[in-house]
């Protein structure tokens, strides 16, 4: 029972694929291996990152899950010292990963609630063939539970091709896959974004404009993801490709379905990180082993080395300082980030003359770092939260505050692992756990306090 | 904020079992219903304050004893106000916003012969709510460390009785007027308990160093 296809059928094969890649990509989230890190290098980064820790001014809510965390971790006495920093730049990191995740719910919330495309039902895509139009609740029941399992289906498919082709080095082909998916992206959905935006506010706009527009920001945003670029606008375009991919997700999907693929894809994460097989730890294993960053059009990161640029020029004169960068660097275990960073190029910062500034501005490169895929499905949820019939905002609230919650506590299981973890679980279930009773249960209380304008 | 959140969760599904299990046509029934939900969300509220309150403590402890010089970057108070602010900002948004979100869209205020202050009052009364709990914090923590109950209950009975007084609405006056009062009074509470003063008051107000 196939439903009716519109034509942007075939755009979106590429796209799902991407999808799966981004999807596949949720998991990691590697946190700094201060651990790991040998002993000489350790005393060396200790020390830096005492001076800057105390300097940090402290705050709330960060030191709050830096705090919470502090309770397991009285445990291991032995770590003391290293998981004290770890905490602290923990706490930081949360914070740095608060803001793109809420900018991402922001933009689709708030195109859900303006734009009216985004939540009319124009067929469903081909990965989700069983519609929901049934008479029956049992009947709609199980076509959804059927959606779910294509849709899971057809992401382990691709995730565990983008793994073989990882695993056999044929680098050429994923990359030109990445190209083309965020290709298509940038320009076709930034395209049918604007042309709906510009529809719904009746605002005319003329070809040779909206040619120009699409071509700079497609073009910009090729360049800025996969080669070089400032890191803010790669974190902006990356937040944007996801939102629109969200959006994509929300409009596409049918109400049930959408619902139980949230549910299972948290599960298939869990799954495919912790698992020793599963794919996408081999993935994360495989790209330390080799020394190579995961692809950067997958990961959100938050913060990159600018070392390599200041490298160049005077390798003899760093001499010991920059010794202690590579060692440090070959044994941190994210040591993708140093390859993936040393291609982006922080234009912004002059390259400093002696190892003492060069030493202080690795503090920089610990960052955390998210899956896109991660952020669309966060944005999913939010997103349908919002579109909602009810219209109501308390529901979009509760869950933008469950997710951020279950990331705060994923980040601390980071701090307190330290290997790569699904973000995608805690987050996830406490979002649905959260919206289904605000909808049903939250709801009619409060409407009812206010009709009655009383306050609890 | 997530506390709060979750508190106002457990509230609301007692008040929908109590509800579904009534019968919907008994108006005074109904009433007491929600009389009885929302004084129920006023306890729950205060318990997961408290609970909070036992959580951060653990979290103190556990940040004095692994920090360098034996005392925690953020002291209690900080926390204190920070919880305080978190449950006010939470409990103002979920009054608001749906009003804010109907107030963009056409429509006339009290066209039925309900008050046309609507708007308004609500405004008032949703900030007065959010300095309160800030207050309320404050107190309620400040308590809970030096083991005074009587400021707990203190805080208690002023959350019931903000809440009773808004069944006065809409004769406003009966419930705006004694909120602003309560507000004023846990104000100045809370200022002394945080170590401020007349003193101090006016060395800032006057700008003196």
């Amino acid at each position: 029972m196939i439903t009716f296809m519109n034509n942007s059928d075939s755009e979106d094969e590429p796209c799902n694929e991407r999808t799966s890649l981004m999807s596949a990509e949720s998991p990691p989230v590697p946190s700094y291996q201060d651990g790991l890190q040998a002993s000489e290098t350790r005393e060396a980064q200790t020390h830096r990152k005492r001076q800057t820790g105390s300097s940090r001014s402290p705050n709330n809510v960060a030191d709050e899950d830096a705090s919470d965390s502090d309770v397991r971790v009285r445990e291991s006495a032995l770590e003391n010292e290293e998981e004290e920093l770890t905490l602290k730049y923990g706490a930081k990191h949360v914070i740095m990963l608060f803001v793109p995740v809420t900018l991402c719910m922001i933009v689709v919330v708030a195109t859900i609630k303006s734009v009216r495309f985004y939540t009319e039902k124009n067929g469903q895509l081909i990965y989700t063939p069983f519609s929901e139009d049934t008479p029956s609740v049992g009947q709609r029941l199980l076509n959804s539970v059927l959606n779910t399992i294509i849709m899971i289906s057809v992401i382990v498919v691709m995730t565990v091709f983008l793994v073989v082709l990882y695993k056999y080095r044929c680098y050429k082909f994923i990359h030109g896959w990445l190209i083309l998916s965020s290709f298509m992206l940038l320009f076709l959905f930034t395209y049918i974004y604007l042309g709906e935006v510009l529809k719904t506010y009746n605002v005319a706009m003329d070809y040779p404009t909206v040619i120009l527009i699409i071509w700079n920001f497609g073009a910009v945003g090729m360049i800025c993801i996969h080669w070089k670029g400032p890191l803010q606008l790669q974190q902006a375009y990356l937040i944007m490709i996801s939102a629109l991919m969200a959006l994509v997700f929300i409009k596409y999907l049918p109400e049930w379905s959408a619902w139980v693929i949230l549910g299972a894809i948290s599960i298939y994460d869990l799954i495919a990180v912790l698992c020793p097989k599963g794919p996408l730890r081999m993935l994360v294993e495989t790209a330390q082993e080799r020394n190579e960053p995961i692809f950067p059009a997958l990961i959100y990161s938050s913060a990159m080395i600018w070392t390599v640029g200041m490298a160049k020029p005077d390798m003899a004169a760093k001499g010991q300082s920059q010794q202690t960068w590579d060692a440090e660097d070959g044994r941190e275990n994210h040591s993708s980030t140093s390859h993936l960073d040393s291609q982006i190029l922080d234009t912004s910062s002059p390259a400093p003359s002696h190892p003492i500034a060069l030493e202080e501005m690795e503090e920089e490169e610990r960052g955390v770092k998210l899956g896109l895929g991660d952020f669309i499905f966060y944005s999913v949820l939010v997103g349908k939260a919002a579109a909602t019939p009810s219209g109501d905002w308390n529901t979009t609230l509760a869950c933008f505050v469950a997710i951020l919650i279950g990331l705060c506590l994923t980040l601390l299981l980071l701090a307190v692992f330290k290997k790569a973890l699904p973000a995608l679980p805690i987050s996830i279930t406490f979002g649905l756990i959260f919206y289904f009773s605000t909808d049903n249960l939250v709801r009619p209380f409060m409407d009812t306090l206010a009709s009655h304008q009383l306050y609890i | 904020a997530f506390f709060w959140l979750v508190s106002l969760l457990l509230s609301s599904l007692i008040w929908f079992i109590a509800v579904k299990a009534s019968d919907p046509r008994d108006e005074p029934l109904q009433k007491g219903l929600l009389i009885f939900g929302v004084m129920f969300s006023v306890l729950l509220q205060e318990a997961f304050r408290f609970l909070y309150y036992k959580l951060l403590r653990k979290a103190i402890e556990g940040l004095v004893a692994l920090s360098e010089d034996g005392c925690s970057p953020i002291s209690i108070q900080q926390m204190a106000y920070v919880a305080g602010v978190g449950f006010g900002l939470m409990s103002g948004a979920f009054s608001m916003i749906n009003l804010l979100a109907d107030a963009l869209g056409p429509g006339t205020v009290g066209i039925h012969g309900d008050s046309q202050l609507y708007f308004l009052t609500s405004a008032f009364m949703t900030m007065v709510l959010i300095f309160l709990h800030t207050f309320w914090g404050i107190l309620f923590f400040h308590g809970c460390e030096n083991r005074r109950w009587w400021e707990i209950a203190a805080v208690v009975v002023m959350h019931l009785a903000v809440s009773g007084s808004t069944f006065c609405n809409p004769f406003y006056v009966g419930s705006l007027v004694p909120s602003y009062l309560l507000m004023a009074i846990a104000a100045v509470w809370a200022y002394m308990l945080s170590g401020g003063s007349a003193q101090n008051l006016r060395r800032f107000l006057l700008c003196k160093s």
